[in-house]
């Protein structure tokens, strides 16, 4: 039995005067998972998470808390809580008053709400001389920890994430992304995350709901988001891509541009269907195309010149400019890494159980 | 180069220093020795006695300080009250409308503060404004609302609306958003983030605007005589009075230092509780 939608988004419009930032949006969220919905800023994200936290409601269509209709239902009467970008933390209080908060406002004695916020201070493995220290005192990723502490001091039954890790440095941030996946384990709760970075999603969610002008493009697990993206703009926002321009042609082939295709029959069984006389892209992910030597052969072959290399730690890529002036990217991992110098002539190849065909609609 | 630039500093902040000081702490030194002064001198060169201060007792001096102090009070609490909801508006909900009620408020200070009072005296007077239209159209008579003290807290209030607004204005928009959100969001009622978000983190505003009120409110003249009719002498008045009429200077200078130890460490306390660089928008 596939789990629960603990909540559910039906036809939501959102409008502000004449602009319609959220376009009769649908949505599944399953009990217990992690979904990150991204999108470039100004696609309705925030205003869509505003909307399920309770700030704001929507113009038209209903939410639903499992069976309970909550979208006029304000934000201190729902059983959800937010993770601000800003993180919100009351600057005149207390890292432990800040965590006790919604204990406080709901009444619990002091004692107990002592007892909590220093089992929460565990959870985020936060020292429990914390509890006296002030708000100012506290560092960045600290301050992270602290907000998290008081949204799961509410014990929501939805943790919601307005990209709360934006503004802490490369490091920190990499390091509780995965902090944040290990917590959504181990307490089990719905956690919904929005966020504009790629990798944060890639990290962390079990689903990817990817977000474009008011609209979903694509909703679908973290994989099949970043190997099967329906449009050109997931494949383009799921990281590097590079796209080619095919058609099929009258007499059953596939024509491509930039790119010899040496496949036998119409590739039908491999994933690259294409119906008669439309277009599609052919996409394959840099780390899939190889450096063809002499005699070598592939499904699909490109030539192009090196135009560049960049190294990335680990891995390594390259720049290759095609005959047809397309711009490809590859990516070597660094000890199987080409050894061609820019300005060379090179030929490059990749196969069929390495690409997907994006159809044009 | 830094030590040099802390030099000039210096020397540009000597002419400004000396002349605060000649301007404003000299007459102070004044008033402060003449309240040693035996009664009724005219210079300085007496035996310092305090006498003066006595009087402050014994004929009843202690009564128009209360009545200033406790108007001046009863402004504060009603100003607050007042213009909170106004304040909490202008910070956060309206937009453009803003700038024309701080316009709208600050005009009515191009215009001086007697002749504003004058203008609620033919409002409220017999046969003024209000109670001859209503003895004109519908034949009811009142005494009018004059000389009372309830109608000096009102002048109070009138007259240092400003003074509570702006500040308040100002205490409440350093209240972020986001923690009120938060509050909403972790389920507190609007009564509870009122408690435990907005007035604390508006204290600085509230603090300033209670003190600016109070101060002026307790040393305010014009309103008790102009309004109040002398329905209640307010220290102010008799501090005038000791040093007009009853040529007392000695008298009129105790009673000013009295005043100005009170509201002065009144001053002190509520400025040391608040955080100037925090309403000033600099956040540390």
């Amino acid at each position: 039995m596939p789990p629960e939608p603990i909540l559910r988004l039906e036809d939501i419009v959102k409008r502000f005067g004449a602009f319609t930032a959220l376009h009769h949006i649908d949505l599944e969220i399953d009990e217990g998972e992690f979904l990150t919905i991204v999108g470039p800023s100004g696609c309705g994200k925030t205003t869509l998470i505003r909307l399920l936290v309770g700030i704001d409601e929507p113009t038209e269509g209903r939410i639903w808390l499992r069976d309970k209709r909550i979208e006029k239902v304000p934000a201190n009467l729902r059983p959800t809580c937010m993770v601000f970008q800003s993180l919100a933390l009351f600057p005149h209080r207390s890292v432990g008053e800040n965590i006790e908060f919604p204990l406080k406002i709901r009444g619990e004695t002091a004692s107990r709400r002592k007892e909590r916020a220093l089992e929460l201070l565990d959870l985020l493995h936060l020292p429990h001389d914390f509890y006296d220290k002030r708000i100012n005192q506290c560092s960045g990723g600290e301050r992270q920890r602290i907000a998290l502490a008081r949204a799961l001091a509410f014990d929501p039954e939805i943790l919601f994430f307005d990209e709360p890790l934006s503004a802490l440095d490369f490091r920190l941030r990499k390091k509780l992304e995965k902090e944040l996946k290990d917590l959504h384990e181990r307490t089990g709760k719905t956690f919904v995350y929005i966020t504009h970075s790629l990798e944060e999603a890639m990290v962390m969610s079990d689903r990817i709901a990817i977000m474009r002008q008011g609209r979903f493009e694509q909703i679908a697990v973290t994989d099949e988001i970043y190997a099967r993206p329906i449009t050109r703009f997931v494949a383009e926002f799921m990281g590097e891509v590079n796209l080619f321009d095919v058609e099929r042609t009258a007499s059953g082939g596939l024509l491509g541009r930039g790119v010899e295709i040496h496949i036998n029959g119409t590739g039908e069984t491999m994933d690259l269907t294409l119906a008669q006389g439309t277009r599609g892209a052919l996409m394959v992910r840099p780390e899939s195309v190889r450096f063809l030597g002499p005699g070598q052969t592939a499904d699909f072959i490109v030539r192009g010149i090196l135009r560049a290399y960049y190294a990335l730690g680990s891995r390594t890529q390259y720049k290759v400019e095609s005959s047809e002036g397309i711009e490809l990217a590859v990516e070597k991992l660094r000890q199987d890494r080409f050894t061609g110098n820019v300005g060379d002539e090179v030929v490059l190849g990749f196969d069929v159980e390495n690409t997907h065909m994006i159809r044009e609609r | 180069m830094e030590r040099s630039d802390r030099k000039i500093g210096f020397l540009s902040a000597v002419p400004i220093t000396v002349i605060l000081m000649l301007s404003f702490t000299a007459p102070l030194l004044v008033v402060l020795l003449f309240s040693v002064m035996p009664p009724k001198v005219f210079t300085l060169a007496n035996v310092p006695d305090f006498s003066s201060y006595g009087v402050l007792i014994s004929q009843g001096y202690y009564r128009s300080l209360l009545w200033s102090l406790g108007t001046a009070l009863a402004a504060t609490v009603l100003l607050f009250l007042i213009c909170w909801p106004l304040a909490f508006a202008m910070a956060k909900v309206f937009k453009g409308f803003t700038l024309f009620i701080t316009v709208a408020v600050v005009i009515t200070l191009f215009v001086s503060e007697n002749i504003r009072l004058f203008g609620w005296v033919l409002t409220l007077m017999k046969g003024g404004l209000i109670e001859g239209h209503l003895r004109a159209w519908v034949g009811w008579s009142f005494e009018g609302a004059l000389y009372n003290v309830p109608v000096i807290i009102f002048g109070l209030v009138y007259v240092y609306f400003p003074f509570m607004l702006f500040p308040l204005v100002q205490g409440i928009s350093m209240v972020p958003d986001d923690a009120r959100q938060a509050a909403a969001d972790l389920g507190a009622t609007r009564r509870q983030i009122f408690w435990e978000v907005d007035l604390p983190l508006s204290a600085p505003g509230i603090v300033i605007g209670s003190l600016l009120t109070f101060v002026l409110g307790a040393g305010a003249l014009a309103e008790s005589k102009l309004l109040g009719g002398q329905a209640v002498i307010v220290i102010a008045d008799e501090i005038e009075t000791a040093f007009t009429y009853g040529q007392n200077w000695p008298l009129g200078s105790a009673l000013s230092i009295i005043l100005i130890f009170i509201i002065g460490s009144l001053a002190v306390f509520g400025v040391s509780r608040v955080d100037l660089d925090k309403i000033m928008g600099r956040r540390r």
